[in-house]
């Protein structure tokens, strides 16, 4: 038996906790030019971690860009497709980088870390077009754009337990609202909203707590200093461990956020996928005074395939490129595919020709036929 | 079961534990291990005329599908149904009760001995 082996490319970059994951016996991947730990005990014990008690990720590929400077709200409005000018400090948006055509170049997420300051948090694989379109796009506005990836680490405390446990953590303070006491910042993370964040110390050192995340459950995304990272990340799996939180790789990151039908780039957005095409047309905001690339292509477009969510019978997952067939004509394609951990039966998502979103489908699995039905997305959705 | 160091192994991991004129075959634990957590394995049926180095199934993990190469050329004598509803053996007993399928042959391939799997795949 065989796999198809992973591209050979140049050295990869390490995680500062790369030595943490060995220790812990991770299995490693190589992913947008890291090394990035894939398991750790298993696949599926790790999903169902994250959806009964909590899973610790280490997402240090991610990019971190930081755009700066007194029209930094400015440049940003016309280089992405959401309005950051109209958020608030404290918040986080999720919106797209689109070209000229209205593709979408990668998905991001927006923080305001203050009226003159933005963290732009791109997709690893995408860390150079990101940057690159941020800092062309910002030409002519006083506003600096800085790729800090490698000066920021980012962890992600992920399922129902992981408010619990942030609380019990000992050593964090609100930081620059002149109460430092542990009990008020328990407090204001308590009430932390949903894509809402808070700028903390831990033990002194800078922590950006998010109430955001990619699996679908409850959970927390911290950036902070490289050097930081493995002590943080042992006090968080030591405080977890009585819950049962476990390190969590980027296997069940994928079929969590699969589950929860969030798209991943490169598989549900390309280059060529327009946001409504995504089921992402609310994050087109008509109302928005700035121009930006892409935007008289994607106000007002429909057409093209759509993405819809497939599930069927048994144990065999349809999987990316598997075409989606009416009758024998070929009306689609698969851009991922699991046998859902959480549900036990196959789940896929695909993009099919509008007109046979509502016909009886099939998945050809690499020559057999495996007959399929459309379901809304997402898959799974957290009991509130 | 026989001892790991008298089995005969595929440069594709598969193992191979010959009796008289029947073969049983399955994945090395460093390909369940590689593969991940298995939720799906597909086989051939009985009495299907199998040849040495064609796929006659798959392992499929949460993550990623694996081809099932048939070690030996033969007749496929039984599968091992217990796997259409626990796949998980595979990664919990890959050696014993985890095996794939048995083949009857009538000459056995080429295969590797133990030091030289183990070789191939890095083990101490």
């Amino acid at each position: 038996m065989s796999e198809t082996p992973p591209e050979p490319a140049a050295a990869p970059q390490r995680s500062p906790l790369h030595d943490v994951h060995v220790e812990a016996g991770a299995a490693f991947t190589e992913f947008a030019g890291w090394s990035m730990p894939l398991r750790y005990s298993g696949d599926l014990a790790e999903h169902r971690a994250v959806r009964t008690a909590a899973g610790l990720f280490d997402l240090s590929h991610m990019a971190e860009i930081v755009v700066v400077g007194p029209e930094a709200p400015q440049a940003l409005d016309a280089a992405l497709l959401g309005e950051p000018s109209a958020m608030s400090v404290g918040q986080a948006r999720y919106t797209l980088l689109l070209n000229e055509q209205g593709g979408v170049l990668d998905d991001l997420v927006v923080y305001r870390t203050g009226d003159d300051r933005y963290l732009v948090v791109a997709n690893a694989a995408n860390r150079e077009v990101a940057a690159t379109a941020l800092e062309e796009r910002a030409q002519g506005f006083d506003a600096v754009v800085q790729d800090e990836t490698e000066e920021v680490g980012l962890l992600a405390l992920q399922g129902p337990v992981a408010l619990d446990v942030l609380l019990e953590a000992e050593g964090f303070a609100v930081e620059g609202d002149g109460d430092v006491t542990e009990a008020h910042f328990r407090e204001r993370l308590a009430a932390l909203g949903n894509y809402r964040f808070l700028a903390a110390l831990w033990e002194g050192h800078p922590v950006l707590i998010a109430r955001t995340g990619y699996t679908g459950e409850r959970g927390y995304e911290l950036y902070a200093a490289p050097s930081l990272l493995p002590r943080l990340w042992r006090a968080l799996l030591e405080l977890g461990a009585g819950s049962g939180v476990v390190p969590v790789g980027l296997a069940a990151r994928d079929t969590l956020r699969l589950e929860a039908g969030m798209p991943l780039y490169g598989h549900e957005l390309t280059e060529s996928t327009l946001p409504h095409q995504a089921g992402l047309g609310r994050l087109v905001k008509p109302a928005k005074a700035a121009d930006y690339p892409g935007r008289s292509a994607v106000e007002g477009a429909s057409g093209g395939r759509v993405l819809i969510g497939l599930v069927a019978e048994g144990r065999r997952a349809a999987r990316a490129g598997h075409p989606v067939l009416a009758g024998d004509r070929e009306v689609g394609v698969v851009t991922s595919g699991v046998l859902s951990p959480t549900l036990g039966t196959p789940v896929a998502m695909a993009y099919v020709d509008q007109d046979a979103a509502d016909a009886d489908l099939a998945v050809d699995v690499r020559g057999t036929r495996l007959p399929v039905r459309t379901v809304p997305l997402p898959f799974y959705s957290r009991k509130a | 079961m026989t001892a790991l160091e008298d089995l005969k192994y595929t440069a594709e991991h598969e193992w191979v534990d010959a009796d008289g004129d029947v073969a049983t075959v399955g994945v090395t634990a460093y390909a369940a291990a590689q593969l991940g957590d298995i939720v799906y394995v597909d086989l051939p049926a009985v009495g299907d005329e199998v040849t040495a180095g064609q796929t006659v199934g798959e392992l499929e993990s949460t993550k990623s599908v694996g081809e099932l190469f048939c070690p030996v050329s033969g007749e496929v004598v039984e599968v091992n149904e217990a796997l259409s509803s626990s796949p998980e053996v595979v990664n919990s007993d890959p050696f014993g009760e985890g095996w794939l399928m048995r083949v009857r042959f009538t000459e056995l391939p080429d295969l590797l001995d133990h030091d030289a799997y183990d070789a191939l795949t890095g083990a101490a």
